[in-house]
């Protein structure tokens, strides 16, 4: 097990954002980790990458338990992953190369030629070789995103996390994306953990999912045993259904009385 | 307003400043092997320092003419505007230069800092710098921290000789004092311990903006507007401790 979320709770400012998730990452598998906004997706990825610290539960990632590691074995533990953020949070003040080759530049000692065509062959692999010398305001968001995924590998990590990586690509990126993210693994053998709400695209490349709903496990399993479901919340999930243990209204007063009394200050 | 709200304001000045404090001492150490990435403080000695040159050239310029002008009417009415040196110099070395320098540094460079940080946090950039097990207080804070702690005593220099020759500029050139005067008794009376003064405060001064404007844009809220009151928070702090520092300076330097 590569990942092992157990029991975790985490609440801020009180208000609950996980209430006992039981998560486990595979070797060598894409997991999907599903669910509509707000769910905790998001702080979940931050449980796993020791950016936040469970209130309740244990993370175990890579056999360490993140809550006992300090600064210096977070770091240790960070350099056996990467994660491709959803802008690609590429160093604006630095070309395409340099981006990628940003992290082999802080921890190796690598003689420069050596930088060179390690960052030539990764950015090869996400077919942006040509634009070594772009800024990254001169990138479009899918571009960026491939460049950010060249970045996450260039460590050669052991767990590659990508956070809602489809979110607004046109369909040619998302295609590619959704290639690169099958070939990462499929060529590197790299643990691969996908959170995103595009349940046609997961469950293309997906070999194992989980379905997020108010802060817990709704359902998991393969994505066709998703499909499958008769949970209430996973159909409106799958399907779209606007309203349905997701309601369409945020809480609010009863509407006839809000409208009757909308003349009162 | 009741005592319950004092206490809570107080409290929160408290714990702001005790967080200011953390966050300092958290970076100083980082400074140490910043150090060993001396290009990226030689850029921001050039972001910070150079960038500001024409604005503290125009400014310093203009305080100076300022000061021969003001200067030269005060010091006629004891018949000893040939002290018109003397004055300027002092003023521009021990108060003017670097105060002046600090506020202006302020507007341009300390801004410029926060909302840079600031982008970079609202564009997960330095989230993505932790997750790639690089310290963003020694990559991002500390060689900005330096490169304005270095950039200031000289922005202050700078500004100190453009003023000097401003004030040379009204007081020989248009009101005809006489020049070897002017220098000679600046010589003069000029101590190497007015100098170490004006050096020492725009030292204090460049690490307290600096130091400003790189907390405030890297607490910021990663929004536009959380960017922006960074921004204005910098501008403002980083003014009003510069002009209570320099207080407390002159003090401890007119009691020693």
């Amino acid at each position: 097990m590569v990942v092992d979320v157990r029991d975790v709770h985490y609440a801020i400012d009180k208000r609950p954002i996980l209430s006992g998730i039981d998560l486990r990452v595979r070797r060598g598998l894409i997991t999907a980790i599903m669910g509509p906004s707000g769910t905790g997706k998001t702080t979940l990825l931050k449980l796993i990458t020791a950016q936040v610290t469970a209130d309740r539960g244990q993370v175990v990632v890579l056999g360490r338990d993140v809550a006992q590691l300090k600064g210096s074995e977070i770091y240790a533990l960070r350099k056996r992953m990467g994660m491709l953020f959803q802008n690609g949070a590429l160093l604006t003040d630095m070309d395409v190369f340099e981006n990628v080759a940003f992290p082999v530049r802080e921890h190796t000692d690598l003689p420069d030629p050596l930088i060179r065509k390690l960052v030539f062959i990764k950015l090869h692999a996400v077919g942006l070789r040509g634009a070594a010398g772009l800024m990254p305001g001169e990138l479009s968001g899918g571009m960026a995103r491939r460049v950010a995924l060249a970045r996450a590998i260039v460590m050669d990590p052991e767990i590659l996390i990508y956070d809602e990586p489809f979110v607004g690509l046109d369909p040619i990126s998302l295609g590619v994306i959704m290639r690169l993210i099958k070939q990462m693994n499929e060529a590197l053998g790299i643990t691969s953990i996908v959170v995103s709400h595009d349940v046609q695209e997961l469950s293309t490349i997906a070999h194992n999912s989980y379905l997020l709903s108010s802060g817990r496990v709704a359902a998991a399993g393969s994505p066709q045993e998703l499909r499958k479901s008769d949970s209430e919340a996973v159909r409106q999930f799958i399907t779209g259904s606007p309203d349905g243990p997701v309601p369409f209204h945020y809480p609010a007063p009863d509407y006839n009385t809000q409208l009757l009394t909308a003349d009162e200050p | 307003m009741s005592n319950g709200k004092y206490n809570g304001y107080l409290r929160e000045g408290v714990r702001r400043m005790g967080a200011v404090a953390i966050f300092f001492f958290r970076m100083l150490i980082q400074c140490v092997p910043a150090t060993g990435r001396p290009r990226l403080i030689v850029y921001q000695i050039f972001n910070a320092g150079a960038r500001s040159l024409i604005i503290i050239m125009l400014a310093g310029l203009f305080v100076g003419m300022v000061l021969g002008l003001q200067g030269f009417e005060l010091l006629q009415r004891f018949g000893s505007e040939e002290t018109l040196g003397t004055a300027a110099a002092l003023g521009l070395l021990r108060e003017l230069g670097p105060v002046i320098t600090a506020l202006l540094f302020a507007g341009r460079a300390g801004t410029a800092l926060t909302s840079e940080i600031g982008l970079m946090r609202a564009t997960d950039q330095l989230t993505a710098m932790e997750i790639m097990a690089v310290d963003p207080l020694r990559y991002v804070a500390a060689p900005r921290f330096l490169g304005g702690v270095i950039a200031m005593p000289l922005l202050a220099a700078i500004f100190n000789i453009i003023g000097l020759f401003g004030a040379q500029l009204v007081g020989v050139q248009m009101m005809g004092i006489d020049r070897g005067s002017f220098w000679s008794q600046m010589q003069d009376s000029v101590e190497f311990r007015d100098v170490t003064e004006g050096v020492v405060k725009s030292l204090v001064f460049g690490v307290a903006c600096s130091l400003i404007a790189v907390h405030e844009g890297y607490h910021s809220e990663p929004t536009a507007a959380g960017v922006g009151l960074a921004t204005t928070r910098t501008v403002v702090a980083s003014s009003v401790l510069t002009l209570l520092l320099d207080y407390v300076l002159t003090a401890g330097f007119i009691r020693g």
